[in-house]
């Protein structure tokens, strides 16, 4: 930090100008790559429901899951421009913390609510909800 | 404060350069607090994914998700976010090219693409109430009403954006704050095209199956 402040301000300014530019390195084969990626892994999953290729949720359904999750890394890579070096590493750093608090937050109250559920609802029977104070 | 003391001990007791100082700071810096508003959102978006995980399959006697989804209407609509992200991303490579004119059009298609998706969406949603699936039906279309219609509060407000950006750029040319905006927008557009793949992927492919 302290090397950067004794730079001469006319040097630092004229750096930060071209750094908005190369900051967000976008090309035109990048966002190509990005957009045939994610045409791909859109296709296949609407295909694979509406054709009828898969009827049951389960293991298929956690296939289609999957393909959401390898295009949202291809959307950051190739449209957010994210990598470990944007922004210094604070970009990644911001995102890894929040899918930190999104799987405890997702996987905790499915979890709980599941089981509320399969404790609750089925062996209980009107008479039981009845008697309940 | 630092940098006042820094500069001009570099400088001497120079008052101009002290002033030129003050007036530094960080580029990216909006661009990272960007960022950090968007991991906000994205906790905003969780927790309605979570809600509609819990209360998804609660029809309460109602109609199911394979009953009342369309899916040729939701591959319509993905494919208009999809083409609004790359569109979006040709304006950005205008804007690093200093093409104002392209930067312009590519914008206006990028936000023509956004209004048709919003309009499917609306048709969608009035199509579902007026055949009595609407919000308060059951816990399921309660939830699914609030997950699609946050991320669509979040498309308007995205093309109001980006109008009033359109109008930034055509009276005042690509400046270095348009350009920041432009940048801070991308983001935007792009996270709500990553917001949508987890809303067609868990909402309505996996609400079809049973």
């Amino acid at each position: 930090m302290s090397e950067h402040h004794t730079h001469d301000a006319h040097d630092d300014h004229h750096g930060h100008d071209d750094h908005d530019d190369s900051g967000s390195h976008s090309t035109f084969s990048g966002y190509a790559i990005g957009f045939v990626l994610s045409v791909i892994l859109t296709v296949i999953p609407f295909w694979l429901v509406m054709s009828g290729a898969i009827t049951k949720s389960g293991a298929a359904g956690l296939c289609l899951l999957g393909i959401g999750a390898v295009q949202i890394v291809v959307h950051m890579i190739y449209f957010l421009h994210m990598s470990s070096k944007s922004e210094g590493g604070w970009n990644m750093l911001a995102m890894i913390f929040t899918v930190m608090i999104l799987v405890i937050m997702l996987s905790g109250s499915v979890w709980v609510m599941y089981h509320l559920n399969t404790n609750m609802m089925p062996g209980m029977t009107a008479q039981q909800m009845h008697d309940m104070p | 404060m630092s940098e006042i003391t820094a500069n001009s001990g570099a400088h001497g007791a120079n008052d101009s350069s002290r002033f030129y100082v003050t007036e530094h700071h960080p580029e990216n810096g909006t661009l990272l607090g960007f960022w950090l508003y968007l991991m906000s959102d994205c906790l905003v978006f969780a927790s309605l994914f979570a809600t509609y995980a819990v209360l998804g399959r609660n029809y309460a006697g109602g109609p199911t998700g394979s009953e009342i989804f369309e899916l040729p209407l939701v591959a319509l609509n993905t494919a208009f976010l999809l083409l609004s992200s790359i569109t979006y991303g040709f304006a950005m490579l205008a804007m690093q090219k200093k093409q104002v004119k392209a930067t312009l059009v590519w914008l206006g298609i990028t936000g023509v693409l956004g209004a048709c998706f919003l309009s499917c969406e609306l048709y969608e949603f009035v199509h579902l109430i007026h055949e009595g699936a609407g919000p308060d039906r059951s816990g399921f279309l309660t939830s699914f009403f609030a997950l699609v219609a946050t991320h669509g509060l979040h498309v308007t407000f995205g093309i109001i954006w980006l109008v009033t950006l359109m109008t930034q750029v055509g009276k005042h040319g690509l400046t270095s704050a348009n350009k920041r905006r432009l940048m801070c927008l991308s983001m935007f557009w792009h996270f709500l095209d990553v917001v949508w793949i987890g809303v067609f992927t868990f909402v309505y492919l996996m609400g079809t199956l049973p």
